[in-house]
C-alpha cells in the first residue's frame, strides 16, 4: 500500500509499437489557446476539422432518421373513417420549383465564396509570418469580402425559403395539412436552423475580425465554418432531392 | 512529486471560473458526478415509494399522499428517465470520463474545453427542466420513460400529459444536444489528444469503454432528438407522424395516419444503444479494476477491445428486440433475435477475461475491488435472462412482466451502479486527495449487493407468475395473491438497500475531508493518472507531458523491481 511513484520522462521514447501515437499536445492546447507559449494553430486546425467532422456524424444521423420517418410514413395507409377503409393519404405537395431552385443557386453562390474566404484567410495566414517582418511590404491584402458575401448570400437563401413556406401556405400546404407537407416543413426547417448557426458563427469570425485577434485564430473559425457550409450544400441537395423525386 | 497547481499560470482563481463555470474537465466531471448523486436519490425515492404502494396501495405516503393509478405512473415515468439519463448516462461517462480519460491518455484537457462546459450546463438545464415537471398543472407524465405514442402524443390522453409531458420531451431533447457535445468531445480527445507513446492498443480499457461509448451517444442521440421534436410537433402543432385517427373520451382527435411504431422504432434505436451507453463505462472500470487489484495483466487485452467494438456494433442492430409484441413480421423478429443472442458472445468473451483475470492473481479485497467482483456478479446475472427475452416465443408470455423489470435492473441497472460505485472508491483518493472508510466500505458493499439480489432477483419469479409491470395495484387479483409475500420481501429488501446508500453518502463526504491523506498512488496501479499529483494540478501534469512506455497493465512482469510497471517508467525497466 502506499508505495510512491514517481513519474519519470525520458527523452528517447520507445515508439517500437504501433508508431508512437501522435504528437504530444501543445502545452495549453487543450485549453483554448489560454496556456503558455504561443499556441500551435496547425494542430488546432486540424483538431477543431476532427471535431468538426464528428459533429456533422451527427447531424447525420439526424436526417437519416428524419428520411427512414419520411419513408415509413409515406408508405403506411390510413384508416378512413368515412368508408371504414384503408386508404392512401400522402398527398404529394406542390412544391413552389423555381423559388426553390432560386434558393439552391443562392445557397451554391454562398458556398463558393465561403470557400473563397477559407482560401482567402487561409494565405492571409500563410504571409502573416512575412508580414511581420520589417521593411516588407505586400499592400493592404484586404481583397474582396468574401465572408461578408457568404452572409449575404446565405441569408438570402433564409430568405428564399421563408418565402417558399409562404408559398406553401398559400397553396394550401400547411404543416399539419399532410403527413407529406408536414415532412417537408420539417426537413426544410431543421436544415434552416442548422445554417442559420452557420451564419451566426461566420458573424462571429467578422466580429473577431474586428477585435485584433490572430489571422491564425480566425483563419480556423472561417475554415470549419467553409467546410461546414459546403457540407449544408450537399445537405440541401439531398433535401430538395428527398422531397422532389420522393413525393 | 511536488508539483501543485500554481504551478500552471493560468488556473481560474475566482470561484464561480474555478468552480461554477469552470473550463477544466476535472471540475466538470466532479459536476456531472454531484449532478447525478443529486438525481439517482431523486429517482430512488420514488422507486422507494412506488415499493411501498405496491404491498400497501392505501398508505398515504409523504410528499405525494395517496398514491393514485396515475400519481403511480407519473412516479415509475420519472424513476425510469431520471436513472437512464441523469444517472447511468451522467455519472459513468460525463462523470468518470471527464475526469480521468483526459488524464489517461496523457492529455492537459479536453479538446474544447469550452464545449465540455456547455455541455455539463446544458445538461443541468435538462435536470431542472425535467424535474419541473413535477410542479406544473396536471404533474408529471404518465408515458413511462419510453414515452411511447399516441399516450404521448396526445395532450388530453392524462393528467400529467399536459405541460409535464412537453416539459418531458423537452428536457430530453436538451439532453440529447448535451450528450451529443459531450461525445464529439471525447471522441476528438480520445483520437487527438494523447500523449507520445499511448498508441491505442495501449490505452486503458477504461478509456476504450469512454472512446465507444462516446460513439454511441454520437450516433444514437440524434435520432432520439429526432423523434422527439416530432413528437412535440405531433403534440402542439397537429401534426399526425405517430398519432393514428383516434379517440379520447368520445372525442375524436384531429389526427390521421400516424404510426405509434414508427415511435418505437426511433425510440429504441436510440434505446438500445442506450444500454450499453450505461454499461460499457462499467464494464471499462471493472477491466481496470480486476487487473490492478489480482496484480496481473488483463486477460485477453485485445479481445477485450474488440469485444467492447462488437458490442457497440451490435448494440445498434438488435432494437426491434423491445418490440416482438408490438406487431412484427416473424421474419424480422428472427432477424432482431439472432442479433440479440450474437450479443453474446462479446459479452462471454468479456466475463471469461474477467474470470480469467483474477484467476491466480494475488487478489486483494479491497473495496473497489469488490465491486468489481460484485460488477461481473451482476452482469452475469442480469445477462443471462437476455437469451431468454431475446427469443420471440418466451419474450411474448414475459413481456411487460416484472421478469423484464428484474433483467434490466440487474444488469443495466444495478451492474452499472456498481461500476460507479467501484469508480468512486477506487478514484476518490485521485480526486479529493484522501481516503474512503475502508470498513463502511465493505458494509455497504455487503449489504448493496445482498440487498439488490434480495430485491431484483425475485422478480423474475414474479414475472414467471404472471405479475405484470406498470400497473399500479394488483393485490385485488386473485391470481397473484400468492405473490404477495414476495412482493413484501422484495419491498422490505428496497428500504433496507435504500438505507444502506446513506452508509455511502455520508463515508463520501466524511473522507472528503476527515480521511486519511492519500498518497499518489495508493493502489499501485499503472495508469497515468497515478503518475501526477493528488488531486491533479490544473493542468494535469504540471507543466510536463508525459511519455507513455508501457501498456496498461503491466503487473508482476518478471524481472522487474516491483510488481507494477507505470505507463511512463523507461522502456528498459523490464525486458518481456
Amino acid at each position: 500500500m502506499a508505495t510512491f511513484s514517481s513519474p519519470v520522462s525520458i527523452d528517447v521514447p520507445s515508439t517500437g509499437q504501433g508508431g508512437g501515437g501522435v504528437r504530444p499536445p501543445a502545452y495549453g492546447g487543450g485549453d483554448d489557446g489560454r496556456g503558455d507559449g504561443s499556441p500551435d494553430y496547425g494542430q488546432r486546425l486540424r483538431r477543431v476539422r476532427l471535431g468538426l467532422a464528428i459533429g456533422l456524424t451527427s447531424v447525420t444521423m439526424i436526417f437519416v432518421s428524419l428520411t427512414s420517418a419520411y419513408v415509413v410514413r409515406r408508405g403506411l395507409p390510413t384508416l378512413d373513417e368515412r368508408t371504414n377503409t384503408y386508404v392512401r393519404d400522402w398527398i404529394p405537395v406542390d412544391l413552389p420549383t423555381s423559388l426553390l431552385l432560386v434558393n439552391t443557386l443562392l445557397l451554391l453562390a454562398s458556398s463558393i465564396t465561403a470557400e473563397l474566404a477559407r482560401r482567402q484567410i487561409t494565405r492571409q495566414a500563410a504571409l502573416a509570418p512575412v508580414r511581420s517582418i520589417p521593411g516588407v511590404s505586400l499592400g493592404e491584402g484586404k481583397g474582396f469580402p468574401w465572408l461578408g458575401a457568404t452572409v449575404v448570400l446565405g441569408s438570402g437563401f433564409l430568405t428564399g425559403q421563408w418565402m417558399a413556406w409562404r408559398e406553401l401556405a398559400d397553396r394550401g400546404f400547411y404543416l399539419a395539412t399532410s403527413a407529406s407537407s408536414s415532412f417537408v416543413y420539417l426537413l426544410t426547417a431543421t436544415h434552416a436552423v442548422h445554417l442559420a448557426g452557420g451564419i451566426l458563427v461566420l458573424l462571429y469570425a467578422a466580429a473577431v475580425s474586428l477585435l485584433n485577434r490572430p489571422v491564425e485564430a480566425r483563419r480556423i473559425v472561417v475554415d470549419v465554418t467553409a467546410w461546414y457550409w459546403h457540407f449544408m450544400f450537399l445537405l440541401w441537395l439531398y433535401i430538395f432531392g428527398l422531397v422532389w423525386f420522393i413525393r | 512529486m511536488a508539483t501543485s497547481a500554481t504551478i500552471h499560470a493560468h488556473a481560474p482563481q475566482g470561484f464561480i471560473r474555478k468552480y461554477i463555470f469552470s473550463l477544466d474537465h476535472k471540475v466538470i466531471g466532479l459536476q456531472y458526478y454531484f449532478l447525478a448523486l443529486v438525481a439517482v436519490f431523486v429517482g430512488m425515492f420514488l422507486s422507494l415509494l412506488m415499493r411501498i404502494h405496491m404491498i400497501w396501495p392505501t398508505a398515504v405516503l409523504p410528499l405525494v399522499g395517496e398514491i393514485k393509478p396515475e400519481t403511480y405512473l407519473q412516479l415509475l415515468t420519472m424513476h425510469g428517465t431520471i436513472m437512464v439519463f441523469f444517472v447511468l448516462t451522467t455519472a459513468p461517462q460525463g462523470g468518470f470520463g471527464n475526469y480521468f480519460l483526459p488524464i489517461q491518455i496523457g492529455a492537459p484537457d479536453m479538446a474544447f474545453p469550452v464545449l465540455n462546459m456547455l455541455s455539463f450546463w446544458t445538461t443541468f438545464v435538462a435536470f431542472v427542466t425535467i424535474l419541473a415537471a413535477f410542479f406544473v398543472t396536471g404533474g408529471a407524465p404518465l408515458h413511462g420513460w419510453t414515452g411511447y405514442a399516441p399516450l404521448s402524443a396526445l395532450t388530453n390522453s392524462g393528467p400529467g400529459e399536459q405541460l409535464g409531458a412537453d416539459l418531458w420531451i423537452t428536457s430530453i431533447a436538451i439532453f440529447c444536444i448535451a450528450s451529443l457535445m459531450g461525445a464529439l468531445n471525447f471522441i476528438t480527445t480520445t483520437l487527438d489528444l494523447r500523449a507520445k507513446g499511448m498508441t491505442m492498443m495501449r490505452m486503458p480499457l477504461t478509456v476504450w469503454a469512454w472512446f465507444i461509448t462516446a460513439i454511441l451517444g454520437l450516433l444514437a442521440f440524434g435520432v432520439l432528438l429526432s423523434a422527439g421534436i416530432l413528437l412535440l410537433l405531433d403534440r402542439n402543432l397537429g401534426t399526425s407522424f405517430y398519432v393514428p385517427l383516434v379517440v379520447v373520451n368520445g372525442q375524436v382527435m384531429g389526427h390521421k395516419g400516424g404510426s405509434p411504431l414508427l415511435w418505437q422504432h426511433l425510440f429504441w434505436f436510440f434505446g438500445h444503444p442506450e444500454v450499453y451507453i450505461a454499461i460499457l463505462p462499467g464494464m471499462g472500470v471493472a477491466s481496470q479494476l480486476l487487473s490492478t487489484f489480482s496484480r496481473k495483466p488483463i486477460f485477453g487485452y485485445k479481445a477485450m477491445v474488440y469485444a467492447i467494438m462488437a458490442i457497440g456494433f451490435l448494440g445498434f442492430m438488435v432494437w426491434g428486440h423491445h418490440m416482438f409484441m408490438s406487431g412484427m413480421s416473424p421474419y424480422t423478429a428472427f432477424a432482431f433475435s439472432l442479433m440479440t443472442m450474437a450479443i453474446g458472445v462479446p459479452s462471454a468473451i468479456k466475463t471469461f477475461n474477467w474470470l480469467g483475470t483474477i484467476h491466480g492473481g494475488r487478489v486483494r479485497f479491497q473495496t473497489p475491488m469488490l465491486y468489481a467482483i460484485g460488477f461481473v456478479s451482476l452482469f452475469v446475472s442480469g445477462g443471462l435472462s437476455g437469451p431468454f427475452l431475446a427469443q420471440p416465443v418466451l419474450d411474448i408470455p414475459l413481456h411487460d412482466t416484472a421478469f423484464v423489470v428484474g433483467h434490466f435492473h440487474l444488469i443495466m441497472g444495478v451492474a452499472a451502479i456498481f461500476g460507479m460505485f467501484a469508480g468512486t472508491y477506487y478514484w476518490f483518493p485521485k480526486m479529493f486527495g484522501r481516503m474512503m472508510n475502508e470498513t463502511w466500505g465493505r458494509i455497504h458493499f455487503v449489504i448493496t449487493l445482498i440487498g439488490t439480489y434480495c430485491v431484483f432477483m425475485p422478480m423474475h419469479y414474479l414475472g414467471m407468475a404472471g405479475q405484470p409491470r406498470r400497473y399500479s395495484q394488483f393485490t385485488e387479483l386473485a391470481y397473484l395473491h400468492k405473490l404477495i409475500p414476495l412482493n413484501t420481501f422484495i419491498t422490505y429488501a428496497a428500504i433496507v438497500t435504500v438505507l444502506a446508500q446513506f452508509i455511502f453518502v455520508i463515508n463520501l463526504f466524511w473522507s472528503m475531508f476527515k480521511g486519511p491523506k492519500a498518497s499518489d498512488n495508493p493502489w499501485e496501479s499503472t495508469t497515468l493518472e497515478w503518475t501526477t499529483a493528488t488531486p491533479p494540478p490544473h493542468d494535469n501534469f504540471g507543466g510536463h507531458t508525459p511519455v507513455v512506455n508501457h501498456g496498461p497493465y503491466e503487473y508482476s512482469v518478471p524481472g522487474a523491481p516491483r510488481d507494477y510497471i507505470m505507463q511512463t517508467d523507461p522502456a528498459t525497466v523490464a525486458s518481456h
